[in-house]
């Protein structure tokens, strides 16, 4: 029933990310399509982090780092001097990688994005409608007045998904959002996922091929270059990149040889 | 790594190479130990030597007369009421300024300019520095400014001005340390969620520091309620014998009285000194224990 749509969600062009004088990313060109999970995959290092954190400009609170090119986001740059990141960062959410719930109730947690944005409406309903999109509702529907932090890892992490999705932003970025997590809150995790990308664009940063061929439709694979420079090596639908690399280190990296 | 391979060998084989090993590695543990001990005991005993001689010397005059009477030239009469209210007036003041600007300008600092910013360099440098100028300085800089250029006199708001200014790098150095202490996660959080730079600090930074900028507000205020230089310097030793009536009346504080008291030759005013000095000592205990609980309640907030 998806209307299929054409633009990509996000795409960057020609993107040159510096910290100081280091070149951390050279040249990443990546189009990532609507209500599709894409993963980005690769050696520690290379700049996962960096490039996701591009999409909602949260490099832009690491006083050193520097970017160039073009990141559009419904056809417009980002980037652009007019472009304020704060508007950026409301239609671009983020999951991080250690769960991080402000230290409130679970109830404010939730309320808290929605009414520094100017929601209106109901927050009640909010709060419960977010919280069962999260898969959380169940689990936390009795204590919603008490401390986030009593919550477990897992929990919190969907609390923090929760939090993300109250805001009904059009992407949700995750920066290893599993890597905190046993295998069980994993697996909750990449089914909310599944369920999630029916309404949202998901770009995932994971160091678990399983997860990344598990869960993503497209995967983008980054290396470094001798001057670790991270670069966009191959990036294609998840199956394709699984089955058939087109390049030795993609295969490498993917089976595990990489050293 | 190898002194717990060795416990284990130790514990496995109880050869008697090992054994000796370890017990001289805990023989040393324990002269530490009483080392450490007999360091807080020396620092205890000096405390309580003198607590126990002040109490002693000061209770007889612990009388109600001491609150309610102003000073006179016969002890038994004497009191410290104007001293009671230029102290209580003085902080009351004094926090008032020092507070916000003190943590608006360590927000600024923290939250809005770059740590390694060149100003932000010179800033913190000279603010360090600042901490550690001699109150008397802050005396002088009081009488020039408040006291003389701008006309206010030897008053309570001059006083209170001047204390201001010496407790100011205080409270910045105490307020960016606890708005430092709260992890960047929590900043990155709200961000993510489309919040400005403001709201994150209002809404997030600011709750979960606030704990630790009071308890560095207070610390800084009992330091400025015992200061006597600064205040001598802008002229507040005078004998005072009616109430504050506003911020422009001349003012007298606790601890110049009690330096007053000391001063005089008759035996019965350093006893009266004494019950000063008890006094002080009380609302000196009670703004620390006030700090401490303070942070204990926020801590445990959530
Ligand atoms: N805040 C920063 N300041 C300076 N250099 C940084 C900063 N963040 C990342 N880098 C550098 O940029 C490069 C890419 O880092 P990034 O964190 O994006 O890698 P990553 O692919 O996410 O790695 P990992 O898989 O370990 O998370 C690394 O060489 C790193 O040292
Ligand atoms: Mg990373």
């Amino acid at each position: 029933m998806t209307v299929v749509n054409s633009t990509p969600a996000i795409e960057s062009r020609q993107l040159n990310i510096y910290y100081g004088k280091f070149h951390a990313v050279r040249d990443v060109n990546l189009s990532i399509e609507r209500n599709k999970i894409t993963a980005m995959i690769g050696p520690s290092g290379c700049g996962k982090s960096t490039v996701l954190r591009c999409f909602n400009r949260m490099n832009d609170l690491i006083p050193i780092a520097r970017t160039e090119g073009e990141v559009l986001f419904n056809g417009q740059n980002i980037y652009a001097d007019t472009v304020d990141p704060v508007q950026v960062r409301r239609h671009v959410g983020m999951v991080f990688q250690k769960p991080n719930p402000f230290p409130k109730s679970i109830y404010e947690n939730i309320a808290w994005g929605a009414k520094i944005n100017g929601f209106v409406g109901n927050m009640d309903e909010l709060v419960e409608e977010s919280l069962r999109d999260a898969a959380l509702w169940d689990e936390v529907k009795d204590k919603l007045h008490q401390s986030a932090l009593g919550l477990s890892g897992g929990q919190q992490q969907r609390l923090c998904i929760a939090r993300t999705i109250a805001v009904k932003p059009d992407i949700i970025l995750m920066d290893e959002p599993c890597s905190a997590l046993d295998p069980i809150a994993t697996l909750k995790i990449e089914d909310l996922m599944r369920e999630l990308v029916e309404n949202y664009t998901i770009i995932i940063v994971t160091h678990n091929m399983q997860q990344a061929a598990r869960v993503s439709d497209y995967t983008a694979f980054f290396m470094v270059d001798d001057s670790r420079t991270g670069h966009l090596m191959e990036f294609g639908p998840t199956k394709e990149l699984f089955t058939k690399p087109k390049h030795k280190q993609t295969e490498d990296y993917i089976t595990g040889r990489f050293g | 790594m190898s002194s717990t391979t060795q416990t284990i060998v130790a514990a496995r084989t109880f050869g008697s190479e090992q054994v000796s090993n370890l017990r001289r590695r805990h023989a040393y543990g324990r002269v530490f130990e009483a080392l450490g001990l007999a360091a807080i005991m020396i620092g205890l005993l000096f405390l309580v030597v003198l607590l126990f001689d002040v109490i002693v010397d000061g209770l007889p005059w612990l009388r109600p007369q001491l609150f309610t009477e102003f000073p006179s030239r016969f002890a038994e009469r004497s009191g410290m009421r104007s001293a009671l209210q230029g102290t209580f007036w003085m902080m009351l003041i004094t926090a008032a300024i020092a507070f916000p600007l003190g943590v608006s300008a360590a927000i600024y600092l923290e939250e809005y300019i770059s740590r390694d910013h060149w100003y932000a360099r010179i800033i913190e440098i000279n603010i360090s520095n600042l901490a550690g100028v001699p109150s008397i300085i802050y005396g002088l800089l009081g009488l020039g400014l408040f006291v003389r250029y701008m006309g206010l006199g030897r008053s309570l708001l001059a006083g209170a001005l001047t204390m201001a200014l010496l407790v100011l790098p205080i409270i910045i150095v105490a307020a960016r340390e606890a708005l430092r202490a709260v992890p960047s996660s929590q900043r990155q959080a709200a961000y993510a969620l489309g919040a400005t730079r403001w709201q994150v600090t209002r809404d997030h930074v600011l709750p979960s520091a606030m704990s630790g900028i009071l308890t560095g507000v207070i610390l800084a205020l009992s330091r400025a309620i015992g200061e006597t230089a600064p205040l001598i310097t802008i002229g507040a030793l005078t004998y005072i014998a009616f109430d504050l009536r506003s911020p422009l009346d001349i003012f007298t504080v606790m601890p110049i009285q009690i330096f007053n008291w000391i001063s005089l030759p008759q035996r019965e005013f350093s006893a009266l000194a004494a019950a000063g000095i008890v006094v002080l000592m009380v609302v000196l205990l009670t703004m620390n224990s006030l700090a401490i609980i303070m942070r204990q309640r926020m801590r445990k907030q959530w």
